[in-house]
C-alpha cells in the first residue's frame, strides 16, 4: 500500500521560480562553494525562459581572465567500456594528491525520444574512488539525443566549472563520429581505446576522427594485445591536421593496475604548458566558445533562423568583437532572431 | 503395507537458517532449535560481520545485530557456541568475504576447548562470485578474493577435512532473478572458477585433485514451478558428473555426486495474504526431496512471514515442522526415484542441459565467469530476466495469488499481535555489543594482536595461505574488523557492476504499453514545467545488499523518460546526499530491506538539510513495516512503498507527483 504523509507541505515558496539571484551566486562559485556550483550547474542546465536569462548574466558574471586562461579542461573519450571512468578515477587520484581540486562532467546517451527519453548515468561509481572527498565534484548529464554525442549544456557548465576547480574533466562516449564535439570543448582532448579496437584504428586511418591530442590506450594489464593496439594506433593516425610542436603521444596504461598514471598524468600537464607557452589557450578557448554559440543558435532556429541574422559569417564577426564572453552576445542574437521570427509571420 | 516394516531411506539434514541480536541471544535460539529435533545449524551473521567491520564502525551503524548474529572476536564464537559440543555438531555458517576469518574463529575455538580441528564438520558458504552477482557482502577484488576461497579449500583439505570449505550458491542467483538455465549455467561456471583457481595454485597434487572435487557442494534454489525446478536438479547432476569427469578427471563416480543444499525460493513470497506462502513453500520443497537420485542433502525453508520483516521461533518451527511432516509422515522416503524413466522429464532436463551448456560457452568466450562480471554481463543478464518477471505480474500473465488476482481476503488472524507478526530483534543489542567490543579490546595481549596482524598482512603480500595467520589472529583476540582492514590495505575494495544499463526493449517487456505510453508524457511535461528533465537519484544506504528493488525502479524510472543515477549498495547517507547535491536531482528515492530504515533515512535527511536541499523529495522504499512507515513520513519522507506495491507504473506516477507537488504543481493523479 502507499502511504503518504504530505508533511513537508509546500506552503512557501518551493517552486523552480525561486531563482537564485546570479551575481551573488557567481561569487559563491568563485569562492568555490559546492552548494552554490550544483546550483549554478541546475541553472545552466534550466530551460525556462526566465531561468535562462538568470543562466546568461550568471556566465557573464563568471567570465574573465581565469576563463580563458586559468584551470584545465580535459575531454576525455572513447568506445564504450574502454575504461574511460575508470582511467578518469585514477587520473583523480593523481591530481588530488596533488592538491588540485577536481570537477567532473560526465555525459551518458539517453534513449532516444520516442522510447521516453530517459537515461542511466553510470559513470559516478566507476569514477569516484573515494567515500568523501570535498575536493572533487561529479555532475552526470544525459546527452538527450543531440548528435555529436555531447550536450549542448556541457560547455556552459564547463565555463561554470572551470571557475572553482582546478581541473576539469569531461567524459563523454565516443563511437566513430559522434566523438568530434569533444574537440570543440576540451584544451586537451584525450582518446582512450582498449586492446584490439579494430574500429578506432579503421577511423584513424580514414580520417574520420580528428587526432586526440593524446591518446591512451587502457587495460595494458591485458598483455600483448595492448602492445599491438598501442603500436598500430602510433603508426595509423595521419599526419595531416596535428598541430606543429606537438607530439601526440600514445601512452599504454591500466586504469585498474594503477600502471602508466604517472606519465599519462604527465602528458595532461605537458600539453597545457604547451598549449599556455604557444598562446594557443585562449584562442582555443574563444573558438570553442564561439563553435557552442553557433551550435546553439543552429540547433533552436536551424539555417533558417540563422540567415535571419544575415548568416554565419556576421555571426563569427560579432562574436570576434566579443573576447572573452559571448554569452550575453549569443542571448542578444537569440533575441533578434526571435523578433524576426515573430515579425515575418 | 506396513510402513513401519518397509525400509526408509535417511532424511535430509533439517536446519532453520537463524540468529539475531547477540551471541548470547542467539546460542539460546540454537539450542531450542537443537532440542526441537533440528538437526544441524545455520548461523546468519549481521551484516557488519559480513563486510568485515567492527559493531563500532560507523559503518555498522543500526546494522550490528539486526539480520543476523555480530561476531567480533573469539569470544563472541565461544558465547555463539556454549554448551554446543563442536566435535558433534554440523554447522553452516552463510559467510563469504570474511569465511577464512569465521572459520579460523571457528577452528580456534576448536582448539581452545581441545577439540581437534579433524573433528570439525560443516559448510562456509565461501562463494564470492554470487556476492558480485546478488548478495552483496564482497569486500576485495575478484583476484584476491578467489584466492582466499582457494586458501580456504587447499587448508581445509590437509587440517579439516570433514569441512566443506565452499558451497557455490545458484540459490542467490535465482533471488536476482535468474531463470533455471541461468542458474545452472552461472553455477557452474563458478564451480569452475573456483576449481581451475585451486589447480593453478599448484597446492594440491594432481592425484589429490579429486577430494577438493568432491568437497565442493552447492546451494540451489528451488522456485514454485516445481516440476522444471526437480528438472533443474536432475540437470544439475547430470552435468556436474560430465564437467568434472571431462574436465578434472575425477572418475570414482561417488566423487562426482553432485551435493546440495536448499532453501526453496523466496522472491515469490508474498507481503498480502501471508499464508499462502506456506503452500508455496512446501511445493517448493517438494522439487528437491521428490526424485532420490537428485535429493537434497540439506533444507532450510522460509517461514509464512518471510516479506514483511524477520521471522520469530514461532514461525520457523512452523517451517521446521513443514519439513518433518514430508520427511516423517509421508511415504516419500521408502521409493527409490520415482522420476527414472519418465520421458517428460527426460525432455525437460535435456532442454534445461542444452540451454545451460550454450550460455556457459558463451561466458567462456568471454573469457570466463569472472571477466563477465567486470564486464557487467551476467549481471545485466539477471536484471533483464528479473525485469522480464516484474513485467510478467504487473500485466497478470504471470499469476501471483493474493497480490495480482484473488486480492480478496478475511482479515488474518496471523498478523493481528501486537509485535505484527514478525521479531523484533534487541533495539540494545549494538550498544551492548560495541561495549563488549570495547572491553575486550583492553582485556588482551596489544603485542600478540600485533604480531598475529602483522603475519597476516605478510601472508597476504606474499601470498602464503591465509589460514594459519588467520587462526593465529583468532586466537590472539583480533576483531574481525581488524582482520577486514588489514586485507583490505593490502588487497583494496571492490565495486561490482550494478547491470542496470540494460537496453530498453520496446516490444513484451514494458507491460501495458499505454501506461508507459501515459508516463513518458507525464515525466517529459513535468520536466519541462520545472525545467529540465526529471532526474532521480536512487540511493542504497548501509551494508544492506539487497539491490533488486533499487534496480528495478531505476531501471523502470529510466524506461518512463527519467535521467537516473544509481551508484549500487553500500553507500553512506553522506555519500548520499553528496550526491543528491552534485547531482542536482528532483527526488531521492531509498530502498532499504535489511531493517536498518529508521536509523538511515533519519541520517540521509539530516545530510540532505545540512546542504540544504531540505526542498528535495525524499521517498523510501522495502521491507518497511506500517507503523515505521508513519514515522518516517513525520520525518518529512515523502512516499512509503512496500512489496505490496508491486505495479512499479503506478509507482512511477505518484512519484512523479511527489516531485510535482513539491514544485508547486499540480498532481495528476492515478493512472487511467
Ligand atoms: C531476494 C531477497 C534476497 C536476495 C537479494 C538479491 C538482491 N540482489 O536483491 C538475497 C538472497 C541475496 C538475500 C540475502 C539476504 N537477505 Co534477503 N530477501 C529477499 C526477499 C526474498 C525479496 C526481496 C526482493 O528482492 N523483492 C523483489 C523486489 C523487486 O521487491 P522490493 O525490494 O521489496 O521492492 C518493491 C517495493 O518494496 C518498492 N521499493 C523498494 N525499494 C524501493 C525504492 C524506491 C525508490 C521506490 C520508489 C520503491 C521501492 O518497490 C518495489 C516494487 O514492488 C526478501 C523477503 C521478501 N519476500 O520480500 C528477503 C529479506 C529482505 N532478506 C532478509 C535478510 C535478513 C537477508 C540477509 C541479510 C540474511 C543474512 N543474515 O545474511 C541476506 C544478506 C543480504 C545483504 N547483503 O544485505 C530479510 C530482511 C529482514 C528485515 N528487514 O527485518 C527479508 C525480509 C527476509 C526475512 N523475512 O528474513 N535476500
Ligand atoms: N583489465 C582491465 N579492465 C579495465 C581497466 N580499466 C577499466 N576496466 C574495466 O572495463 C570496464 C569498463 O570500465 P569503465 O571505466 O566503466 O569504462 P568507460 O569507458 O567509462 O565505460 P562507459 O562510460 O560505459 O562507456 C569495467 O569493467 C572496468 O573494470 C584496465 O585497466 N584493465
Ligand atoms: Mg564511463
Amino acid at each position: 500500500m502507499v502511504w503518504r504523509g504530505w508533511v513537508r507541505c509546500p506552503d512557501h515558496q518551493m517552486t523552480p521560480a525561486a531563482l537564485p539571484d546570479p551575481e551573488q551566486l557567481a561569487l559563491r562559485i568563485l569562492r568555490r562553494e559546492r552548494a552554490a556550483v550544483a546550483r549554478g550547474l541546475n541553472l545552466l542546465d534550466n530551460k525556462l525562459a526566465e531561468a535562462r536569462q538568470c543562466s546568461v548574466r550568471l556566465l557573464a558574471a563568471l567570465s574573465g581572465e581565469h576563463s580563458l586562461n586559468g584551470g584545465h579542461l580535459i575531454g576525455i573519450t572513447g568506445p564504450p567500456g574502454a575504461g574511460k571512468s575508470s582511467l578518469v578515477s585514477a587520473m583523480i587520484r593523481e591530481w588530488r594528491r596533488a592538491g588540485r581540486t577536481v570537477g567532473v562532467l560526465a555525459v551518458d546517451p539517453s534513449s532516444r525520444p520516442e522510447l521516453g527519453g530517459g537515461a542511466l548515468l553510470g559513470d559516478r561509481i566507476r569514477i569516484k574512488n573515494a567515500a568523501h572527498d570535498e575536493g572533487l565534484f561529479i555532475r552526470s548529464l544525459a546527452n538527450r539525443n543531440q548528435l555529436g554525442g555531447v550536450a549542448t549544456e556541457v560547455w556552459p557548465m564547463s565555463w561554470l566549472m572551470l571557475a572553482a576547480f582546478d581541473i576539469v574533466v569531461v567524459e563523454t562516449v565516443g563511437v566513430g563520429q559522434t566523438e568530434i564535439d569533444i574537440a570543440e570543448i576540451g584544451d586537451t582532448v584525450c582518446y582512450v581505446a582498449q586492446p584490439a579496437s579494430g574500429d578506432t584504428i579503421q577511423y584513424l586511418k580514414s580520417g574520420i576522427i580528428e587526432i586526440p591530442d593524446i591518446f591512451a590506450v587502457n587495460k595494458s594489464d591485458l598483455g600483448a594485445a595492448a602492445y599491438k593496439t598501442a603500436g598500430e594506433i602510433g603508426r595509423s593516425a595521419s599526419r595531416q591536421d596535428r598541430r606543429d610542436d606537438w607530439d601526440y603521444p600514445v601512452c599504454l596504461v591500466s586504469a585498474t593496475m594503477n600502471t602508466g598514471i604517472t606519465e599519462l598524468h604527465g602528458n595532461f600537464d605537458r600539453h597545457r604548458s604547451f598549449l599556455a607557452h604557444a598562446g594557443l589557450l585562449q584562442k582555443l578557448r574563444t573558438r570553442h566558445q564561439s563553435a557552442w554559440v553557433v551550435r546553439v543558435l543552429k540547433e533552436e532556429f536551424g539555417t533558417f533562423g540563422v540567415e535571419l541574422i544575415g548568416g554565419y559569417a556576421e555571426i563569427g564577426k560579432r562574436l570576434e568583437a566579443q573576447y572573452g564572453n559571448q554569452f550575453e552576445e549569443c542571448e542578444r542574437m537569440r533575441q533578434q532572431i526571435i523578433s524576426r521570427f515573430k515579425s515575418s509571420d | 503395507m506396513d510402513s513401519r516394516q518397509t525400509k526408509r531411506d535417511r532424511p535430509w539434514l533439517m536446519r532453520t537458517y537463524s540468529g539475531h541480536s547477540s551471541a548470547r541471544a542467539s546460542n539460546a535460539l540454537y539450542r531450542t532449535n537443537l532440542a526441537k529435533g533440528q538437526t544441524g545449524l545455520s548461523v546468519a551473521f549481521d551484516l557488519p560481520t559480513q563486510t568485515g567491520y567492527d559493531a563500532d564502525n560507523p559503518l555498522a551503524r543500526g546494522e550490528v545485530g539486526k539480520v543476523g548474529v555480530p561476531i567480533s572476536h573469539i569470544e563472541d564464537m565461544d558465547q555463539l557456541f556454549d554448551q554446543i559440543p563442536l566435535d558433534q555438531m554440523n554447522t553452516a555458517m552463510t559467510i563469504n568475504a570474511t569465511a577464512p576469518w569465521l572459520l579460523s574463529l571457528y577452528i580456534g575455538l576448536a582448539q581452545r576447548r581441545g577439540i581437534d580441528p579433524g573433528q570439525l564438520s560443516g559448510t562456509t558458504q565461501n562463494d564470492i562470485i554470487k556476492e558480485y552477482l546478488s548478495r552483496g557482502t564482497y569486500i576485495y577484488p575478484p583476484g584476491p578474493s578467489m584466492r582466499l576461497i582457494a586458501d580456504t579449500i587447499t587448508y581445509t583439505i590437509k587440517h579439516v577435512p570433514k569441512w566443506n570449505p565452499t558451497n557455490i550458491c545458484s540459490y542467490h542467483l535465482q533471488e536476482a532473478g535468474a531463470t533455471p538455465v541461468q542458474e545452472l549455467a552461472y553455477a557452474l561456471c563458478a564451480a569452475m572458477a573456483v576449481l581451475d583457481r585451486v589447480q593453478a595454485s599448484g597446492e594440491i597434487k594432481t592425484d589429490e585433485f579429486s577430494q577438493v572435487v568432491e568437497r565442493i557442494s552447492f546451494f540451489v534454489n528451488a522456485g514454485i514451478r516445481f516440476v522444471e525446478e526437480c528438472c533443474k536438479l536432475r540437470a544439475f547432476g547430470e552435468m556436474w558428473d560430465e564437467l568434472t569427469l571431462g574436465r578434472y578427471r575425477v572418475d570414482d563416480p561417488k566423487l562426482r555426486r553432485f551435493r546440495y543444499g536448499v532453501q526453496v525460493n523466496s522472491l515469490g513470497l508474498t507481503e498480502p495474504q501471508p499464508e499462502n506462502n506456506v503452500q508455496r513453500i512446501v511445493l517448493e520443497m517438494l522439487a528437491v526431496v521428490l526424485s532420490k537420485g537428485a535429493r537434497a542433502r540439506a533444507i532450510q525453508l522460509p517461514a509464512w512471514n518471510e516479506a514483511m520483516g524477520l521471522p520469530r521461533p514461532w514461525d520457523q518451527q512452523w517451517a521446521l515442522r513443514m519439513q518433518q511432516v514430508m520427511a516423517f509422515e509421508t511415504d516419500l522416503l521408502e521409493y527409490e526415484d520415482i522420476l527414472d524413466g519418465s520421458p517428460v522429464i527426460a525432455a525437460k532436463v535435456k532442454q534445461l542441459v542444452e540451454g545451460a551448456r550454450k550460455e556457459i560457452a558463451n561466458v567462456e568466450a568471454q573469457g570466463g565467469i569472472i571477466a563477465a562480471i567486470e564486464s557487467g554481463y551476467v549481471k545485466r543478464e539477471l536484471v533483464a530476466s528479473h525485469m522480464q518477471r516484474l513485467r510478467a505480474i504487473e500485466s497478470g500473465e504471470l499469476k501471483i495469488i493474493g497480490v495480482n488476482c484473488f486480492q480478496e481476503s478475511a482479515e488474518s488472524p496471523l498478523t493481528l499481535g501486537s509485535d505484527g507478526g514478525i521479531m523484533k530483534t534487541d533495539p540494545s543489542a549494538e550498544r551492548e555489543q560495541i561495549e563488549r567490543l570495547q572491553a575486550h579490546r583492553k582485556n588482551r595481549n596489544d603485542a600478540d594482536v600485533q604480531a598475529a596482524l602483522q603475519g597476516l598482512s605478510d601472508a597476504a603480500k606474499s601470498g602464503e595461505n591465509i589460514m594459519p595467520s588467520s587462526i593465529r589472529c583468532a586466537m590472539a583476540g583480533v576483531s574481525t574488523g581488524e582482520w577486514g582492514d588489514s586485507l583490505r590495505a593490502v588487497f583494496g575494495e571492490f565495486r561490482p557492476p550494478t547491470g542496470i544499463d540494460i537496453a530498453i526493449d520496446n516490444r513484451a517487456v514494458l507491460g501495458k504499453k499505454d501506461e508507459v505510453t501515459e508516463l513518458r508524457a507525464r515525466v517529459a511535461s513535468t520536466g519541462a514545467a520545472v525545467g529540465r528533465p526529471l532526474k532521480l537519484l536512487v540511493g542504497k544506504p548501509g551494508l544492506d545488499g539487497h539491490s533488486n528493488g533499487a534496480e528495478q525502479v531505476a531501471v523502470k524510472a529510466r524506461d518512463v523518460g527519467f535521467e537516473v543515477v544509481y551508484d549500487g549498495i553500500r553507500l553512506t547517507p553522506q555519500e548520499i546526499a553528496q550526491a543528491a547535491e552534485e547531482e542536482g536531482v528532483h527526488m531521492v528515492g531509498l530502498s532499504i530491506l535489511s531493517g536498518s530504515h529508521m536509523e538511515l533515512v533519519t541520517s540521509v535527511l539530516e545530510e540532505l538539510r545540512a546542504r540544504d536541499l531540505a526542498t528535495v523529495p525524499v521517498i523510501a522504499g522495502g521491507i518497511i513495516p506500517q507503523e515505521d512507515a508513519k514515522k518516517l513520513a513525520a520525518q518529512g519522507v515523502s512516499a512509503v512503498y512496500t512489496p505490496k506495491d508491486f505495479n512499479l507504473n503506478t509507482i512511477m506516477a505518484d512519484m512523479v507527483d511527489v516531485i510535482r507537488e513539491a514544485n508547486g504543481l499540480a498532481r495528476l493523479g492515478p493512472l487511467p
